[in-house]
């Protein structure tokens, strides 16, 4: 299991990245391997509002649907595409399959570092 | 009494004793003692076989068979090929389950994906699904289909079976939506009315072909004007005609449904019947209902499968959008054998006659005084006559042993199908005669 | 197998009707169709060995056993089918005047008179064609009854986390907030978490009982009085009423209306996936929110779907309910129960019942820690049992069992098939010990392989074209 240490994390298993002002947001890898296969990621548009600890979309695998929760409050500049013709990126490369960017950031959750996700990961698979 | 409970007295002990109890009554020992029924149901004693066959007959005896049938609006009388009844009624596709367990059912599964590409044949749509209750649902899950966070009301043509204007209106209830009807001018949807009414809030435009009064819409006019305000256009047709008929697709549709009871299902007294829904591949995810995929088993061979559930009750829950479980599987196997049976020659054909014999109808009833169309525009197989003392044409025609017209706003609105012979058409039209010269 | 379409041959087809006897009439060109529907052109003998090839690869209950939990796949009478086949019932239009169909509405009124007994509620509506759809409709009566009283507060229906989705899934469509409330460890309703979660928001609670995992909630009575008394009304989900029919009635149980599946409890086929019928009752205080048809009764009433329902499928039911009688009807409840808690006795050797008390007339099987130990999980013992001939029970639900497999043998199964079903369970479980990669890729001689799932739903292909 993967936990980059440049990245921060949210309790529901999304990543986020600063990229300037923009907030770059993904599953982590922890995410990917509960879900099993994904098959389709239902995607907000640009321009959306999203809120810190709302749903901003989902992740489809055979058998279930998995909420994304949103780490930080702001307004959806660009959305990943690419996903919905390929979500087996999702699991193939999850730090790199980027889902949504987040610009006017106003509020975040509260995030943690690789090694405190990492801890909560580890309680989470008892 | 009647039982299909296998097991004999000695065997329903034997087997209480071998889980270490006495009675049945101790199977209910969670039930509070005051809850369990002290006396019998009161419904009368269960009956052996051949006395139920017969008092089931005895009731069915008590409805009349007519022997023509001039009446649509919204259950049509066509001709019902015999493999059409046989094959459905085979009894592993009577007694099967739901195919969630593919390995075990590729039977259904095929027989549905074969429904859906015909349904798709028929519409010129890409997607189908496995069925819906029936039209008037069709027409209320498409609504729902159309609505975004933006755009939530529902417009509807006054056009359109009275039946499934009250669906989708309590459909429209349950999720506090609106409903906007858009009125009729001479029979048909009033287009300028039409145009008013497509404001920014509109999710969709419901259009009955034929509609209700058997009047044929503009209907790829109208979906341009339902497109160029940004709503979606939502058809509802009747199959039998599609076989001739311009395709919701090539109106500009983006949803195509409609009752699928012509095809090879019998009138019931109204159920069940066949609600189908198609769609382009761009909506194909907003469709509700079981929707069979094609795929590969471990082997590497074909096989079909229930495909993208995600969408489905059991798995979003109270996200779903529909909570339809249950559908018409069986029906829409009786009209994908009706559709196998017939070929696009026969569909063609049971269109082309359903359509000669009530222009021929229509004819023969307007040559006689006091008769005349109430709507002018080009209709396929039914029509609404003017005329006076309908309650007596009515009942001289029943005594006739045909079915006439229904009424419809003190008209008649009649039907004919390929079913109906020339010489009940012609007689139709002399009891007519004889009852408005009286 | 080939696909219908692949045998198509151009030119093909049946002589079905005579040539038109009046002369023939045009659409507009504007709306003539350009090309024909590409429906497949085969003759008689294709079309009838088509489908019985498809027909071999269907299992139907007269196949073989069908334990599914929470479907009640009991045998579907012959008797019922022949009925539903009289021209008197078929051959009738549902706008044709009353007094040519008496008979249809003596159909409808016997029915209710049956079901209404057996519910014990006061009337009834047929126009349901499933049970999500009584579900819906069920609903719909009370979101009428507190709009009629005014009163606009209430918007929340609490479900318990073991509900099947149907029951979120109406409350979503009938416009109301669902509030889950999770279920005690013995898989009954939590009382303290139902009186937490009631108020003066609460519009009703959607309840089945027994439950969805087979038990009878014993506090019942103090289940309904508590959202009566918050001023929500109780809605029956009347899946599991195979156990309890002639026994206990849920107007008994406090219930205000309820939906029954005919395609259940009563015996209709379920035809591959349909037509069923959710016939729902109610109390007489809620008679007046029941739906009609606009054109056959007129009216100010909601309408759930065209005309009186599915007509075909009551008169079936109604067979049944003629055929088994005050006597028949707790006699097949008594024997459903019996049957359950016979096979769940002869299978708790090996597998573990989930809750080890009494059942109702299913059970679940809990086989998380036999997952842990041999790393075969309940999909691979259900997949297993295909190549036995059994169709596998219920899988994965209700979702408060974790590798939950629910068994509901109905009492139309004799004591030797239950009997054959346990030893087949037994043979798995030492299966699993000895050859756990074996049932990893089971089944091994059924229709097909595992399917792959995944590529369906990633890359959907619903429909044949033509290459």
């Amino acid at each position: 299991m993967n936990y980059p240490a440049d990245l921060k994390y949210s309790k529901s298993h999304e990543w986020v990245k600063m990229d300037g002002d923009v907030a770059v947001i993904g599953i982590s890898d922890f995410a990917q391997d509960s879900l099993g296969d994904v098959v389709f990621i239902n995607l907000p548009q640009e321009g959306d509002t999203v809120s810190a600890g709302e749903a901003f979309g989902d992740v489809e695998s055979v058998k279930a649907v998995s909420d994304l929760v949103c780490p930080v409050s702001g307004t959806v500049c660009e959305v990943n595409e690419e996903l919905l013709d390929a979500p087996e990126k999702l699991n193939s490369d999850p730090y790199g399959a980027w889902i949504i960017k987040v610009e006017g950031i106003t509020g975040q959750e509260e995030l943690l570092d690789a090694a405190e996700y990492e801890a909560v990961c580890a309680v989470a698979e008892d | 009494m009647g039982s299909y409970v296998p097991s004999t007295r000695e065997e329903r002990q034997g087997m209480l004793e071998a889980i270490g109890l006495q009675e049945y009554s101790d199977l209910y020992r969670d039930v509070p003692r005051d809850m369990l029924l002290d006396h019998p149901l009161e419904i009368p004693s269960g009956m052996s076989e051949l006395e139920v066959g017969r008092a089931m007959r005895a009731i069915a005896a008590k409805n009349h068979v007519f022997a023509t049938v001039l009446r649509g609006a919204g259950a049509y009388d066509h001709y019902i090929p015999s493999i059409v009844k046989s094959i459905p009624a085979k009894e592993e596709f009577l007694t099967a389950y739901t195919p969630y367990q593919a390995e075990m059912s590729q039977g259904v599964l095929q027989s549905i994906f074969e429904y859906q590409t015909m349904i798709c044949e028929l519409t010129g749509m890409e997607v189908s699904n496995a069925s819906v209750y029936d039209g008037a649902t069709a027409a209320a899950e498409a609504a729902a289909m159309c609505r975004t966070n933006k755009r939530r009301v529902t417009l509807v043509s006054a056009a359109v079976h009275p039946d499934t204007i009250e669906t989708i209106r309590t459909y429209c209830y349950g999720t506090g939506d609106e409903l906007r009807i858009v009125p009729q001018k001479d029979g048909r949807t009033d287009t300028a009315a039409l145009r008013e009414m497509l404001t920014d809030c509109v999710a969709s435009f419901y259009l009955q072909q034929p509609n209700f009064f058997g009047q044929l819409e503009d209907a790829e006019a109208i979906g341009q004007i339902v497109h160029e305000n940004g709503a979606m256009y939502v058809m509802g047709c009747n199959p039998i005609a599609l076989a001739i008929m311009k395709t919701p697709r090539d109106c500009g549709a983006d949803v195509a449904v409609g009752e699928g009871q012509p095809l090879g299902i019998p009138l019931s007294y109204g159920g069940p019947y066949l609600g189908f829904m198609a769609t382009t591949a761009k909506y194909m995810r907003k469709l509700p209902g079981r929707i069979v995929g094609e795929t590969v088993d471990s082997r590497g061979e074909r096989a079909y499968v229930l495909s993208l559930q995600a969408r489905e009750q059991h798995i979003r829950r109270e996200k779903a959008s529909s909570n339809i479980c249950s559908n018409e599987a069986l029906c829409a196997m009786t009209a994908a054998v009706y559709m196998a049976a017939m070929g696009p020659r026969g569909m063609a054909e049971a269109a082309r006659q359903s359509m000669a014999k009530a222009h021929y109808l229509a004819s023969q009833l307007c040559k006689i005084p006091g008769v005349s169309l109430r709507y002018t525009g080009a209709y396929f197989h039914e029509f609404v006559t003017e005329m006076p003392r309908v309650q007596d044409v009515l009942l001289a025609l029943e005594q006739a042993d045909i079915l006439g017209g229904l009424i419809v706003d003190g008209a008649i609105l009649w039907c004919a199908t390929e079913k109906v012979e020339k010489a009940a058409l012609d007689k139709t039209a002399t009891i007519v005669k004889e009852v408005l010269e009286r | 197998m080939k696909l219908i379409f692949e045998k198509s041959v151009s030119g093909r087809g049946c002589t079905l009707l005579p040539p038109c006897d009046v002369d023939s009439v045009s659409l507009p060109d504007a709306l003539r169709r350009d090309t024909p529907p590409a429906l497949p052109e085969v003759s008689e003998t294709e079309l009838s060995r088509h489908y019985t090839e498809l027909c071999h690869k269907v299992h139907g209950v007269n196949c073989g056993f069908y334990p599914l939990g929470s479907c009640t796949m009991k045998y579907n009478p012959r008797i019922d089918e022949e009925m539903a086949t009289l021209p008197g019932f078929t051959n009738v239009h549902p706008l044709a005047p009353a007094h040519t169909v008496a008979g249809c509405q003596e159909v409808l009124d016997t029915a209710k008179n049956y079901l209404c007994e057996i519910s014990g509620m006061a009337d009834m509506t047929f126009q349901p064609a499933a049970g999500a759809h009584g579900e819906f409709t069920g609903v719909m009566l009370i979101k009428q009854y507190h709009k009629a009283r005014g009163d606009e507060k209430r918007t929340k229906i609490i479900i318990p986390d073991s509900a099947h989705g149907t029951n979120p899934a109406t409350a979503s469509m009938c416009g109301f907030e669902v509030v889950n409330i999770a279920s005690a460890p013995d898989g009954c309703v939590d009382l303290e978490a139902l009186k937490a979660a009631l108020g003066e928001d609460t519009a009703g609670l959607m309840l089945t009982n027994p439950n969805t995992v087979g038990i009878f909630d014993e506090h019942i009575l103090d289940i309904t009085r508590l959202v009566h008394e918050a001023g929500g009304l109780c809605y029956y989900d009347g899946a599991n009423l195979n156990a309890i029919m002639g026994v206990v009635r849920p107007g008994d149980m406090g219930f205000d209306c309820i939906h029954m599946n005919l395609h259940k409890t009563f015996a209709t086929p379920h035809g591959g996936g349909g037509p069923g019928a959710g016939a729902v009752g109610c109390k007489e205080f809620l008679a007046q929110y029941l739906p009609k048809s606009a054109l056959m009764d007129g009216g100010d009433h909601i309408q759930v779907r065209s005309f009186a329902g599915n007509f075909l499928v009551v008169v079936r039911a109604l067979t049944y309910l003629m055929t088994l009688g005050w006597e028949g009807i707790p006699e097949a409840a008594q024997n459903a129960v019996l049957n359950a808690n016979y096979l769940m006795r002869r299978i708790k050797g090996t597998f573990t019942p989930a809750f080890d008390r009494i059942c109702m007339h299913e059970f679940v099987l809990d086989l998380s820690e036999f997952k842990k130990h041999t790393g075969v999980s309940a999909l691979d013992v259900a997949k297993s049992l295909i190549d036995y001939g059994m169709h596998p029970p219920t899988m994965y639900f209700p979702m408060i069992v974790h590798e939950a497999l629910m068994l509901e043998p109905t009492e139309t199964e004799s004591r030797e098939t239950l009997d054959w079903a346990a030893e087949v369970f037994c043979k798995l479980y030492t299966l699993a010990h000895e050859d756990p990669d074996f049932m990893h890729n089971a089944p091994h001689n059924a229709q097909i392989g595992r399917p792959d799932e995944v590529r369906a739903a990633r890359t959907p292909v619903l429909r044949w074209e033509r290459a």
